[in-house]
């Protein structure tokens, strides 16, 4: 797997720092502190594990980074601040990284962090024996000899980690990676008690069992129900922490969970499709929209088995213009969500998006052209009755939208569809054994860079449900990995793909919720939304 | 009758393997696996986790593994979508929650169901009976996806007395509102089988004997009629208290109670091989164990009936 | 307890035509003296007529999306004779009158396939364990408590992945989960039924014991199995919703009243109540419906009721 830049430029430039900034809860002058500082959120389901070696979901890595602090951690833009390690500097090759850990740091029962529990965390989340989901992480880091102690040919000890004294660790890496330090704020490369593990096998994330590091310790945790975590009093700085309880109530139902918000239950809350903008009206300043690096698309089934007229590129290429993305974006969706003719969010960091024929058009234009390719290739309206099938995972939203797309078909061009849904895991092999004749995706970017959404369509990628296969494509992409500026490559691929059409973009995603205007400094303008409860804090509410 | 339990017990315990095995090859069968998802692991990552779950070995292997670990650890292993947590873990966490609110359900359901039933069958076909009848339906006749949002739009948003949800150690607070979900449901069968069934026995030559040498209607309906009429009423309930104590998805996720009743479906969603096979013994067991009780108040309600 | 007891007819005359026939019209007389039943009769018959008729004035196809409503529901989709839009339109844009009238449809046949289902296998089920008893009881009792037990969800999966998704697979599908209660019942109500006067004259007369159990049994059994069945119609429309879910059953553009409820239900505080009214309208009037005629019909049959 490549890597780029994580994050934006912005971050680049805190390379090397050392550590005379401290980053804390500052509330602003002329703001009263309420007498309650507590924040209460909601979440989808229960976390599949907040043990940070194990976790693979961004809930999860919400309650790491309230119970552990890592290496370094991110500022409410998502720039790079010092965590336990208060210098960070590269060799002369970018090849070895050195951190200074701060001798004041505690683990919450008093015991002091060394380098050494960074050391062991590591080794722990590469090992085959914990086999974590987010191994490959280490991998993605290019800690030296990652790739082999996951697959088990080496022991875990030879990884590329070690504490040189107990406040010095010392990482080596195969080629250098100069946005290292924005990897680190990762949750997969936070430090856990060694001597808290081995004591409780997989029962030290229960509460009374575990230990952390972070501004916060676990005090409650009901599977299914909520998890509670209290102010750490022997995290380091601790006297700039104001909330003093954090609250996570697991709530499957979004609707219900809106309700209860409303009826003022919890401080923050996901918002349901198409509730934005009723939502945005009555509470301008509650209601948040902001983007989310994913993509909404239409895999395309390009084998051999797909029906003779998906085939034909003209086809394709007309059913991607007959989507009026505005439509679904306004007003089917409309929550921030930004219409797609291209695979790359927008948003992507050091991304333009190339401007692809269809996205110059108006929906006039692209409706035209589309009734012209489709009466060329001899199908729709005057030629050959066609009937396509949209499958999607059964959820109101793909629902809403596959409704859409299929009456935008048959009213511009005349053609059937008739729509499939089956429950997830179904769905997923359905798609994967290419079972399908259009089938919906939602890829997000694993790094903030165009090649984790381009990688998707080379022919060896195991997301390549469209089975495109293209020697051409794949080495567009083989050259950007060693590019100078991989940009134009990246924008010259997705001309292709805009060209071959394997996928019918749609949409790109927004990220919508709402939150009480009490609550400060919630990182609403960092692109991971990475939020840490230490730098917040509740004014009163006159 | 105690040589009869012991036999049942006895069957028990191939039924319950037979379960097993049944499940088992249904979730093996069916498409998908735990660590499935959007993004596909490398291969070496599920290679690991494959290996850490025993999901490598052969079916039969797996299926004889998992009967050994519970009949000589009582270990029904990790749960595997959540890692954090073992299947014994969840089950001890959450059935107790099923168990409290499902239990005060029920108790809800069957006295006032029962009570509805009686009345609308001694007053059969006149306004009382059609009131009461009515309002037995009334009361069930929202499926309780929609009354659950509705209760908590009213209860919570507008009149601010009861909590939206969530189980809080169970304080009573935040039992109501899924209690009288629950109990709906089962409300207006129960009522209308103790109607029919008390239509039935009122109209017997021996409660018309009764009836005819003069005695009181209450003591009639309580000392004589009330307890053979309740014989179809216990072949519903006994599925059906198996069914209130286990919960259900849907009071566990419009109420967030952290009951078991979600694992039900969620598990299988999930492929969640280990947590499935736990809450379906579960059920298997008190299935069996309730349709046992049932048919020994079979026989006390009808000495007649052989065991 | 009360049971029709034809061991007097039996034994003076095997072959009774006619005296059959004066059994069923007293029947029908009355059920139609009951007038609970009989307006719910009416009313059952409306529904059925607006769910098989009601697409002649729908002004909409159920699958046309009138884009310009699309995300302006709550002011433009309101129900209104002048736009055609009677019951409103749905969140996708489209004529909720013509969807609920497929829907409702749809779930009527769900509702009486499954309950008939039950009523057929569960019977015959529960009342050939409950009569022969001892081991074949203590056998088929398993099977039944086997198949309550087993994740169904996996059964369902199966079922799409084997055969595809189709009508035909929604009812099997159906069919298969609605008996096993109404077995245990028919069952239950065997044990005390074998007993009677009646059915040991049977025997003792050498009638073979499964004309014992068509003849004697199942007609003793079948007032709490008609009011079951009228109690698993709105179980059998509900869980039709989680089959579709799965993928095996209704699929969009058509749709169910389940569907459309759970939709509704969805948007509950939302300002588009009609959403969820109308479906749950027709739902609710076809439950008190059916609910009320299975009454009626049970008091119609039980012979000494009267």
């Amino acid at each position: 797997m490549t890597v780029r830049t994580l994050i934006g430029a912005t971050s680049l430039l805190a390379m090397v720092a050392t550590g005379t900034l401290v980053h804390a809860a500052t509330p602003q002058p002329g703001e009263t502190l309420s007498d309650n500082q507590t924040f209460t959120y909601r979440v989808l389901d229960e976390f599949p594990s907040i043990d940070p070696g194990l976790i693979e979901d961004v809930e999860g890595s919400h309650v790491a980074r309230q119970l552990f602090e890592g290496l370094l951690s991110q500022d409410a833009q998502g720039n790079v601040v010092p965590g336990v390690a208060t210098e960070w500097t590269a060799s002369e090759d970018g090849t070895t990284w050195t951190f200074k850990l701060r001798p004041e740091a505690k683990w919450s029962n008093g015991d002091p962090v060394t380098a050494n529990d960074f050391v062991y965390a590591w080794r722990r989340a590469a090992d085959p024996a914990l086999a974590s989901p987010y191994a490959w992480y280490i991998e993605l880091m290019k800690v030296a000899n990652a790739g082999p102690v996951i697959a088990g040919e080496m022991p875990s000890d030879q990884l590329g980690v070690r504490a040189v004294d107990d406040h010095t660790l010392e990482v080596r890496i195969d080629s250098p990676i100069p946005y290292f330090p924005q990897m680190v704020t990762h949750t997969t490369t936070f430090p856990v008690p060694q001597k808290v593990i081995e004591e409780f096998g997989n029962q030290w994330t229960q509460p009374g069992n575990m230990v952390g590091n972070g501004a916060y310790v676990l005090s409650e945790r009901v599977p299914q129900e909520r998890i509670v975590m209290t102010k750490n009093p022997n995290y380091w700085d601790a006297q700039n922490v104001i909330i003093d309880t954090v609250t996570a109530l697991i709530i499957n139902d979004e609707q219900q969970a809106l309700t209860r918000y409303l009826a003022g239950e919890m401080d923050q809350t996901d918002i349901p499709i198409g509730q934005y903008p009723r939502l945005k009206e009555e509470y301008p300043t509650e209601a948040i929209a902001v983007p989310n690096l994913c993509t909404y698309f239409y895999h395309v089934n390009m084998t051999d088995a797909a029906p003779e007229a998906l085939k034909d590129q003209r086809v394709r290429e007309a059913l991607s213009l007959a989507i009026d993305r505005d439509i679904l974006v306004n007003n089917v969706l409309a929550g921030g969500q930004t219409a797609a003719y291209t695979l790359t969010h927008e948003a992507t960091a050091g991304w333009e998006v190339p401007e692809v024929p269809a996205a110059a058009m108006t929906q006039e234009e692209r409706n035209a052209r589309a009734q012209e390719l489709m009466a060329e290739a001899g199908y729709g309206t005057d030629g050959e009755p066609l009937t396509l099938e949209i499958l999607y995972n059964t959820d109101q939203a793909h629902q809403q939208v596959a409704v859409a797309v299929s009456q935008m078909w048959k009213q511009t061009l005349g053609i059937d569809t008739t729509l499939a849904n089956q429950e997830w895991q179904t769905f997923l092999d359905a798609r994967k054994q290419a079972d399908y004749q259009l089938a919906r995706a939602g890829w997000c970017a694993d790094y903030n860079e165009a090649s984790s959404f381009l990688d998707v369509f080379t022919s060896n990628s195991d997301s390549n449900d469209s089975k495109y296969f293209s020697d051409e494509y794949d080495a567009l992409m083989e050259q950007s990995r060693t590019a100078e500026d991989p940009l134009p490559i990246y924008q010259e691929a997705e001309e292709m793909l805009a060209r071959d059409v394997p996928l019918l973009p749609i949409y790109f995603y927004s990220s919508d919720f709402i939150m009480d205007d009490s609550i400060k400094g919630y990182a609403v303008e960092n692109a991971q939304e990475n939020w840490y409860a230490k730098d917040m804090y509740r004014v009163a509410q006159e | 009758m105690l040589s009869f339990i012991l036999r049942r017990l006895l069957v028990a315990v191939p039924t319950i393997l037979i379960l097993i095995v049944i499940s088992f090859i249904l979730m093996f069968a069916a498409p998908g696996g735990p660590f499935n998802s959007e993004k596909p692991l490398p291969a070496a990552v599920m290679a690991n986790i494959e290996s850490r779950y025993g999901l490598d070995q052969p079916y039969v292997v797996q299926i004889f593994n998992y009967v050994w670990n519970i009949v000589a650890h009582f270990d029904f292993g990790p749960s595997f979508k959540y890692r954090d947590q073992t299947v014994t873990g969840l089950i001890a966490q959450g059935f107790p929650v099923t168990l409290t609110y499902g239990f005060w359900a029920f108790l809800v359901a069957v006295v006032v169901g029962v009570a509805l039933g009686v009345l609308a069958a001694i007053r059969h076909n006149t306004w009382l009976d059609y009131l009461a009848t009515g309002s037995a339906i009334g009361a069930s006749v929202l499926p309780n996806f929609v009354l659950a949002p509705i209760l908590v739009l009213v209860f919570t948003l507008w009149l601010g007395w009861l909590p939206g949800g969530g189980w809080n150690g169970g304080q009573w607070q935040y039992v109501v509102l899924p209690v009288i979900a629950l109990a709906t449901t089962y409300l207006a069968a129960i009522a209308r089988i103790t109607r029919s069934s008390m239509l039935e026995v009122m109209n017997s030559n021996f409660i018309r004997t009764a009836r005819a040498k003069g005695l009181p209607m209450s003591r009639i309906i309580l000392r004589h009629a009330l307890k053979p009429a309740m014989l179809p009423v216990l072949s519903y309930l006994g599925p059906a208290f198996v069914a209130m104590i286990t919960g259900s998805v849907v009071i566990d996720v419009f109420f967030s109670t952290g009951g078991i009743g979600q694992y039900f479906v969620n598990s299988a969603l999930n492929r969640d091989y280990s947590v499935i096979m736990g809450v379906t013994i579960l059920v298997g067991v008190l299935t069996i164990l309730f349709n046992l009780v049932v048919d020994i108040l079979y026989a006390w309600i009808d000495p007649k009936i052989r065991l | 307890m009360a049971f029709h007891d034809p061991t007097a007819d039996a034994l003076q005359a095997p072959a009774r035509p006619d005296k059959g026939r004066s059994l069923w019209t007293d029947a029908r007389r009355r059920f139609f003296r009951n007038r609970a039943a009989t307006v719910a009769l009416v009313a059952l018959v409306l529904i059925a007529v607006f769910a098989f008729l009601g697409g002649f004035i729908a002004q909409y196809e159920r699958d046309y999306v009138d884009f310009s409503l699309i995300g302006i529901n709550a002011t433009k989709g309101v129900p209104s004779i002048a736009t055609g839009h009677y019951f409103g339109t749905d969140q996708e844009g489209r004529d909720l009158f013509a969807r609920t009238v497929q829907g409702t449809r749809l779930s009527l046949l769900i509702g009486v396939v499954g309950s008939m289902v039950a009523v057929i296998v569960g019977t015959l089920y529960g009342a050939i364990s409950g009569y022969f008893g001892g081991r074949v009881d203590s056998v088929m009792m398993r099977v039944v408590d086997i198949l309550l037990s087993i994740p169904f969800m996996f059964v369902l999966i199966l079922m799409l992945v084997m055969f595809g998704r189709s009508l035909l697979m929604l009812f099997i599908g159906i069919g298969l989960i609605s008996w096993l209660s109404m077995a245990r019942i028919a069952r239950g109500q065997t044990l005390s039924i074998k007993n009677k006067e009646f059915v040991e004259a049977a025997i003792a007369t050498g009638v073979r014991p499964l004309t014992i159990i068509l003849r004697h049994v199942v007609p003793n059994l079948l007032g709490v199995v008609i009011v079951y069945a009228t109690l698993l119609i709105p179980e059998m429309i509900i869980y039709e919703s989680f089959i579709s879910f799965l993928g095996l059953g209704v699929q969009e553009p058509n749709t169910s009243l389940g569907a459309l409820i759970s939709r509704g239900a969805g948007q509950i505080g939302n300002g588009v109540p009609w959403q969820l009214g109308f479906p749950l309208f027709f739902f609710v009037v076809m439950l008190f419906a059916f609910f009320f005629v299975g009454d009626g019909l049970r008091d119609a049959i039980d012979p000494k009721d009267r």
